[in-house]
C-alpha cells in the first residue's frame, strides 16, 4: 500500500476504536474493553511505525503527502486538507502511539475498579487523545493543527479531571483547560491574520505566499499569536503555570502521556510552524526567532530546575522537571540548525521513555502508600527494591548518563547549542544535573532511607505535600506485573535509542529534512521528491560522553549533599517569592499568559523592517 | 469595509481576558473564556466579508456573482463546535467542583500552591 494512504488511517484508527469502545464498553467486561483499547492503539502504532520506516529515504517517499479526499491544490492554491508524513512528525506520531500502548497496559491493573457502568470510558478517552496527538504531528494545515490541538486539549482536560470525586484533580483540570483553551484561541487569531494576508491555510501555501512580499507588522503579529498558543501547550515560562497543577493531580497513566509527549508536541508545533511558514524571506528573520526562543528557553530551563529542586510532592517534582527539559528542547529548536533539531528530537524520544517510567514508579508508590510525599515516605519503600532500582535508573538517565537515548540527544543538542553560544553548554549540564539530582534525592530518601529524616516546618512559604487517595480501589499489597514491566520496558527503550546507531542516523536525516523549508514546500505543493542531504550521522563523541558523565556526577553529588544536610531555611526563604508565583489561581495564570505574549512581542519586534 | 470589525474583535478579546483575570466566580470565568472565543468569530467573519457579496450558495444565484468567503464560514462553524465542547466540559468540571469543594471562588482554591 502507498505510504501516503496510511496517513489518514493513523488518525482514523484510534477514533474508530474510541467509537467502538463508547458503543460497546459498558456491556463488555473490563478485560474485553482493555484488550480492545490496546488492540486499536497497537494497530495505530504499527501504522505510524510503517510510515516512519518508509519516510525519510531518498525518492518520492521522503515526504509521503496525502491530500484527504483527493482535493489536490490547483495552480498552487489549496482547497483541501493535507497530511504530511515527514520523518519527524511520523516519529512523534509513533512515539505517542507506543506510549499510549504502554499506558493502556499499565492502567490495566492500575484502575482497580472503573466507575460503575463506565467500563471502557478511560481507554476510549485515551484513544481520542492518541488521535489528536497523531493528527497534530501529521497535519500540514494550520487550521487543522488548531483543531487537533484543541482535540487533544479537551481530552487531556477530561482525563486530568478523570477522578471527579476529588477536588484537587478538578482544580488542576480547570486551570489546564482555561489556560490552554485561551492559548488555542490566541493561536486561532493568528491563523486568521495569516489567512487574511495569504488566503491560504496550508503551511506550505502560506509560506510561499508570505515570501512573495515583505515582512511587516501583520506577519509579526501573526507569528506572535500563533506561537503563543503553541508555547502554552509546550509550557514555556511564563505560560507554564498550568502544567505542574495538572500533572500533579492527573491520574498517573495520564501524567505519563502529558509529560512524555503532549508537552513536547507544543515544541514540535513551534518548530514546524517556523520552518514551514516563517523561515523564508517574507517571514521572521532567523536572528529574531533565535533571540525570542532562546530567552524563553533559558528562562524555562532555569525556573523549571529551581522549582523542581524545591518540591517534595513527587509528581510535582517530575512535572517541574518536564518544564525545565522543555526549556532545553526550546533552546535546541532556537539555534535553528539541523543538528539542533535532530538532537532535540532524540532528546525528546529518550526523555519520553524516562519520564513516563518515573511517573509509573511514582504511581506504584501512590497506590501502595497513598502518598507521593518525599518526606512522608522517608525510608518506607525499602521493601520495594525493584521499583527503587527502576527509579534510580530513571533518575540517572534523566541526567543524561551515557548510553541512554536521553544522554545522546542531550549531547547532540548541547553541542549544536554550544556552537551558537558557549555558555549554553553549561546550562544543559547544570539543568540536567539539578533535575536529575532532585529525582535521585527523592529516590535516596524514599527507597533507601538515606540521611536524616526530614522534619516538617523547615520550609517557609507555600508547600504542596503529596498525601492523596490511591487510584486503585484499595491499597496495593503485591505489585502487579504490568506496573513493573511497563517502566522497565520504557527505560529499556530509552537505552536502545542511545545504543542503536541506526536510530541516530535516522533522526539525523529527519532533522535535515525538517529544516529544508524549500524541500518541504516543493514536495507538498509540486509533488517533487525532496532530496535527503548526506551528512555524517551523529554518534557518541568524547565531549558528549564527558559532559553526560559530568552532569550525572554533579547530580549524584547534589542529591547526596541534600540528603545529608537538609535545606537551610535561608535558601528556602530566598526562593519563596518564586514559589509564590505558582498560586493556583486561574486569573494569575491568564495574566501571566498576557505578559508572556507581550514579552514575545518585545523580543521579536526588531524583526519588523 | 472599514477597520471597525477588527477593532471590535480586539476589544472583545481584551474584555474577555480582563474578565478572566479579575473573575471571582468560576462560572463567570468560563463565560469570559467564551467571550474571548467570540472575538475569533468576529475576526474570521470580518476577514471573509466582501462588500456587496451575497451568501456563497449558488443554487439560485449566477455562478459569477460576488459572494463572501465560504472558507471562513466553515472555519467559524468548526470554531463554534470546538468552543461548545470546551465550554461544556469546563462547566461540568465547575459543577463537580462545587459539589466536592463547596465553592466556585478561585481565591478559595488554594490546594495547589507552590
Amino acid at each position: 500500500m502507498d505510504t501516503a494512504r496510511l496517513l489518514p488511517l493513523v488518525v482514523a484508527a484510534p477514533l474508530i476504536g474510541a467509537a467502538v469502545l463508547v458503543a460497546t464498553g459498558r456491556r463488555l467486561p473490563r478485560l474485553a474493553s482493555d484488550v480492545l483499547g490496546c488492540a486499536f492503539a497497537t494497530v495505530t502504532a504499527v501504522l505510524a511505525l510503517l510510515v516512519l520506516f518508509r519516510a525519510g529515504h531518498p525518492g518520492p517517499e521522503a515526504y509521503p503527502v496525502e491530500w484527504v479526499g483527493g482535493w489536490r491544490p490547483v495552480g498552487g492554491r489549496g482547497v483541501g486538507i493535507v497530511l504530511v508524513g515527514d520523518p519527524l512528525g511520523a516519529g512523534l506520531a509513533a512515539l505517542a502511539s507506543l506510549l499510549v500502548v504502554a499506558v493502556l497496559v499499565y492502567s490495566w491493573r492500575y484502575f482497580e475498579e472503573p466507575p460503575r457502568r463506565h467500563t471502557g470510558s478511560f481507554p476510549a478517552l485515551i484513544l481520542v487523545f492518541q488521535a489528536g496527538m497523531c493528527g497534530f504531528a501529521l497535519t500540514g494545515d494550520l487550521f487543522n493543527a488548531f483543531v487537533f490541538f484543541e482535540l487533544m486539549g479537551v481530552v487531556a482536560y477530561a482525563l486530568t479531571g478523570f477522578r471527579v470525586e476529588e477536588p484537587k484533580p478538578l482544580q488542576g483540570a480547570l486551570a489546564f483547560g482555561v489556560v490552554n483553551s485561551l492559548g488555542a484561541y490566541v493561536t486561532l487569531l493568528g491563523i486568521t491574520l495569516l489567512y487574511a494576508r495569504t488566503g491560504e491555510l496550508g503551511f506550505a501555501q502560506i509560506g510561499r505566499k508570505l515570501d512573495a512580499g515583505e515582512p511587516d507588522g501583520l506577519v509579526l503579529a501573526a507569528f506572535v499569536l500563533v506561537t503563543t498558543g503553541l508555547l502554552v501547550k509546550a509550557a514555556a515560562v511564563p505560560f507554564h503555570f498550568w502544567l505542574p497543577d495538572a500533572h500533579a493531580v492527573a491520574p498517573t497513566p495520564v501524567c505519563m502521556l502529558l509529560s512524555g509527549v503532549m508537552v513536547e508536541l507544543g515544541v514540535y508545533g513551534v518548530a514546524r510552524v517556523y520552518w514551514t511558514v516563517f523561515a523564508g524571506p517574507g517571514g521572521l528573520a532567523h536572528a529574531d526567532f533565535t533571540r525570542a526562543l532562546l530567552v524563553l528557553g533559558v528562562l524555562t530551563a532555569l525556573l523549571g530546575a529551581v522549582m523542581c529542586w524545591q518540591q517534595r510532592h513527587l509528581k510535582r517534582l517530575l512535572a517541574f522537571s518536564t518544564v525545565s527539559h522543555t526549556g532545553l528542547f526550546l533552546i535546541g529548536v532556537a539555534v535553528l540548525t539541523p543538528e539542533g533539531i535532530s538532537g532535540t528530537a532524540l532528546y525528546v524520544l529518550g526523555h519520553a521513555g524516562v519520564k513516563a517510567a518515573l511517573f509509573a514508579c511514582a504511581g506504584v508508590l501512590l497506590d501502595r502508600y497513598a502518598s507521593v510525599d518525599e518526606h512522608e515516605l522517608f525510608g518506607r519503600a525499602r521493601e520495594l527494591p525493584e521499583v527503587g532500582a527502576l527509579f534510580a535508573v530513571g533518575g540517572l538517565a534523566l541526567c543524561g548518563l551515557p548510553p541512554f537515548g536521553s544522554g545522546l540527544g542531550k549531547a547532540i543538542a548541547e553541542e549544536a547549542a554550544g556552537h551558537t553560544a558557549g555558555w549554553l553548554l553549561a546550562l544543559y549540564v547544570l539543568v540536567s544535573a539539578v533535575t536529575g539530582g532532585a529525582v535521585l534525592r527523592a529516590g535516596l530518601r524514599i527507597f533507601a532511607g538515606v540521611g536524616r529524616r526530614p522534619r516538617d516546618g523547615q520550609e517557609s512559604g507555600p508547600e504542596t505535600t503529596g498525601e492523596e487517595e490511591p487510584e486503585t480501589g484499595r491499597r496495593l499489597g503485591r505489585i502487579p506485573v504490568p506496573l513493573l514491566a511497563v517502566p522497565a520496558a520504557l527505560l529499556a527503550g530509552s537505552l536502545a535509542l542511545g545504543v542503536i546507531p541506526a536510530v541516530a542516523s535516522a533522526v539525523d536525516r529527519a532533522g535535515a529534512l525538517f529544516t529544508d523549508t524549500g524541500g518541504y514546500r516543493r514536495s507538498v505543493l509540486d509533488g517533487r521528491a525532496a532530496a535527503v542531504p548526506a551528512s555524517v550521522p551523529p554518534h557518541w563523541q568524547a565531549t558528549g560522553i564527558l559532559l553526560g558523565l559530568l552532569s550525572t556526577a554533579l547530580a549524584i553529588t547534589l542529591a547526596t549533599l541534600a540528603v545529608r544536610r537538609p535545606v537551610r531555611t535561608g535558601t528556602a526563604a530566598l526562593l519563596a517569592p518564586v514559589r509564590r508565583l505558582q498560586s493556583g489561581h486561574i486569573g494569575d495564570y491568564v495574566a501571566w499568559l498576557v505578559a508572556g505574549t507581550a514579552l514575545l512581542t518585545v523580543l521579536t519586534v526588531p524583526g519588523v523592517r | 469595509m472599514t477597520v471597525l470589525p477588527y477593532l471590535v474583535a480586539g476589544w472583545i478579546f481584551l474584555i474577555g481576558v480582563y474578565g478572566l483575570v479579575t473573575s471571582r466566580d468560576l462560572i463567570h470565568a468560563v463565560g469570559c473564556l467564551a467571550v474571548t472565543q467570540s472575538s475569533t468569530y468576529v475576526l474570521l467573519l470580518a476577514v471573509g466579508y466582501r462588500d456587496g457579496g451575497t451568501a456563497p450558495v449558488f443554487a439560485d444565484a449566477p455562478t459569477d456573482s460576488r459572494v463572501v468567503d465560504p472558507v471562513v464560514q466553515a472555519l467559524a462553524l468548526t470554531d463554534i463546535v470546538v468552543g461548545a465542547t470546551v465550554t461544556a466540559l469546563l462547566l461540568a468540571l465547575v459543577v463537580q467542583l462545587r459539589k466536592r469543594h463547596g465553592t466556585v471562588d478561585p481565591d478559595a482554591l488554594s490546594e495547589l500552591k507552590g
